[in-house]
């Protein structure tokens, strides 16, 4: 049997490892984000001044230093190419996934697979669509299910009082808590953080941390449009 | 103990291959899982039919040669090889469905027989120490940390079944792949070829066609030796460093 193993090295970087720590990476870029986000979202129970001044302020942040919605254009920008790195990453180890087993078993048992991760390439997919769609309608504004107002407030109140919007935003929140469970465990153990029973134990329940936190933190707000308690 | 057995049949590589239905009989449920396919073979031999081909070798649980996926899981229902996996883990009446490992990288010779040589090669790219031959120096001049020699012994029992890749949903061998690595990495010997043993490991590992590691976990419930999952972290953070080491 031959026994040839590859001659020309390729670089390490070039590796599915290396993959998988730029997912990594770029993942935690996210869980940052995430939670900042979160956090302007709940001045929303602080209620239509105390949104909107948040919001501009946002654009006005770090002037004269920086220009108008410079902070914002910065972050923007990080996020956009954390967003093409983790998307290439991601489907990149997915084809090849395939293409290390293209024949199938008749029968398979799964016996310690949490539900989460096995929903990490279809949610995930399903996040990269919200995120288009949430883009669309808050920032671009070209789609507004709840009437253009130049009050972000006023944006946001009208839109989660449809029902439908607010059940793709509540929709999106438990794809994201699924992706946070799973990603925030994997993420610790690609950066080679989890080489103790503790330290495993420790990153999944960071996992279930921070998707209930992040999670259930977004969806109090169409929660709480639709009961009539912000207005 | 009666039996309906779905087994997959390949004449050769080439073959598309299918599974077969076969009735056994008067199983005893002392019989080892590998004495059961015998007394099957025994039956297959009297009509005239060719036997089914599977691999074993030590029947003792440390060769790892009979990788068989019973039922759709890795040596099947217990935490142990093929050949130490018991007819009493079964129920009179039961189907079983057997096939070879599935991975690209483990190309099906003939019925379950693969070729699991892809495991020799990442081993021979780096899964070794170069020492002296001669003389075995004094042992106790290298001293090793009894926590890092517990560390490496316990991830030295892999037996290289290749149970991780059948079991992985992206047919990923970096269990395989964190147990050697681990278990070098930890003692004073593999320190010099530390760096260059992961980076030629995982350019092998990927170069054979095998998946990347997503950290779901199938592996480590299948490993027959019961390799702890934090040999993939391990395998993770020295490639890391390699990579900050200029590999």
């Amino acid at each position: 049997m031959a026994t040839a193993t590859v001659t020309k090295k390729p670089r390490s970087t070039r590796s599915t490892i290396a993959l998988k720590l730029l997912m990594a990476v770029t993942g935690l870029v996210f869980i940052g984000y995430v939670l900042l986000h979160m956090y302007g979202n709940l001045k929303a129970f602080g209620g239509q001044e105390s949104f909107d001044a948040y919001a501009e302020h946002l654009r006005t942040i770090g002037e004269p230093l920086l220009p108008y919605s410079g902070l914002l254009w910065v972050i923007r920008v990080v996020l956009l190419v954390s967003l093409v790195l983790h998307v290439y990453a991601a489907y990149t180890l997915w084809a090849r996934a395939g293409k290390a087993r293209t024949t199938k078993y008749a029968v398979t048992k799964r016996v310690n697979s949490t539900w989460s991760s096995k929903t990490m390439r279809w949610g995930g997919t399903a996040l990269l669509l919200f995120i288009v769609f949430h883009i669309l309608h808050f920032t671009l504004r070209v789609v507004t299910p709840g009437g253009d107002s130049d009050s972000p407030y006023e944006r946001l109140v009208g839109s989660f009082q449809i029902w439908w919007v607010a059940a793709i935003y509540l929709l999106a929140m438990a794809a994201l808590a699924m992706h946070l469970r799973h990603g925030t465990w994997s993420a610790a153990q690609t950066l080679g953080l989890t080489n103790t029973a503790s330290a495993r134990r420790n990153a999944n329940l960071a996992g279930y941390l921070l998707a209930v936190v992040i999670a259930g933190g977004y969806s109090l707000i169409p929660v709480f449009v639709l009961a009539g308690v912000i207005s | 103990m009666n039996l309906t057995l779905k087994i997959w049949r390949q004449q050769n590589p080439s073959d598309k291959g299918g599974l077969k239905t076969y009735e056994v009989a008067d199983i005893s449920e002392d019989m080892s899982f590998l004495e059961m396919l015998d007394s099957l073979n025994e039956q297959l031999n009297e009509i005239g039919e060719e036997p089914v081909a599977f691999d074993h070798d030590c029947r003792e649980g440390i060769c790892g040669s009979c990788a068989l996926m019973i039922n759709g899981q890795a040596h099947g229902p217990e935490v142990t090889t093929t050949c130490q996996l018991h007819m009493r883990s079964f129920s009179d009446g039961q189907t079983i469905t057997i096939e070879p490992w599935r991975a690209d990288a483990f190309p099906v010779v003939k019925d379950l027989v693969t070729d699991r040589s892809a495991f020799d090669r990442i081993i021979q790219a780096g899964g070794y120490i170069s020492a002296n031959t001669g003389s075995a120096p004094e042992a106790n001049s290298v001293p090793a940390p009894r926590e890092k020699a517990t560390r490496a012994f316990n991830v030295a029992t892999c037996i290289g079944c290749g149970a991780c890749v059948a079991a992985c949903p992206n047919g990923s061998a970096s269990l395989f792949l964190g147990a050697k690595i681990t278990h070098l990495g930890e003692l004073p010997q593999g320190q010099p070829e530390r760096d260059s043993r992961v980076a030629s490991m995982v350019a092998q590992h990927d170069a054979e066609g095998f998946g990347g590691c997503t950290n779901i976990g199938e592996c480590t419930a299948a490993c027959p030796k019961e390799i702890p999952l934090d040999v993939i972290s391990q395998l993770n953070k020295d490639l890391r460093t390699a990579i900050r080491h200029g590999h």
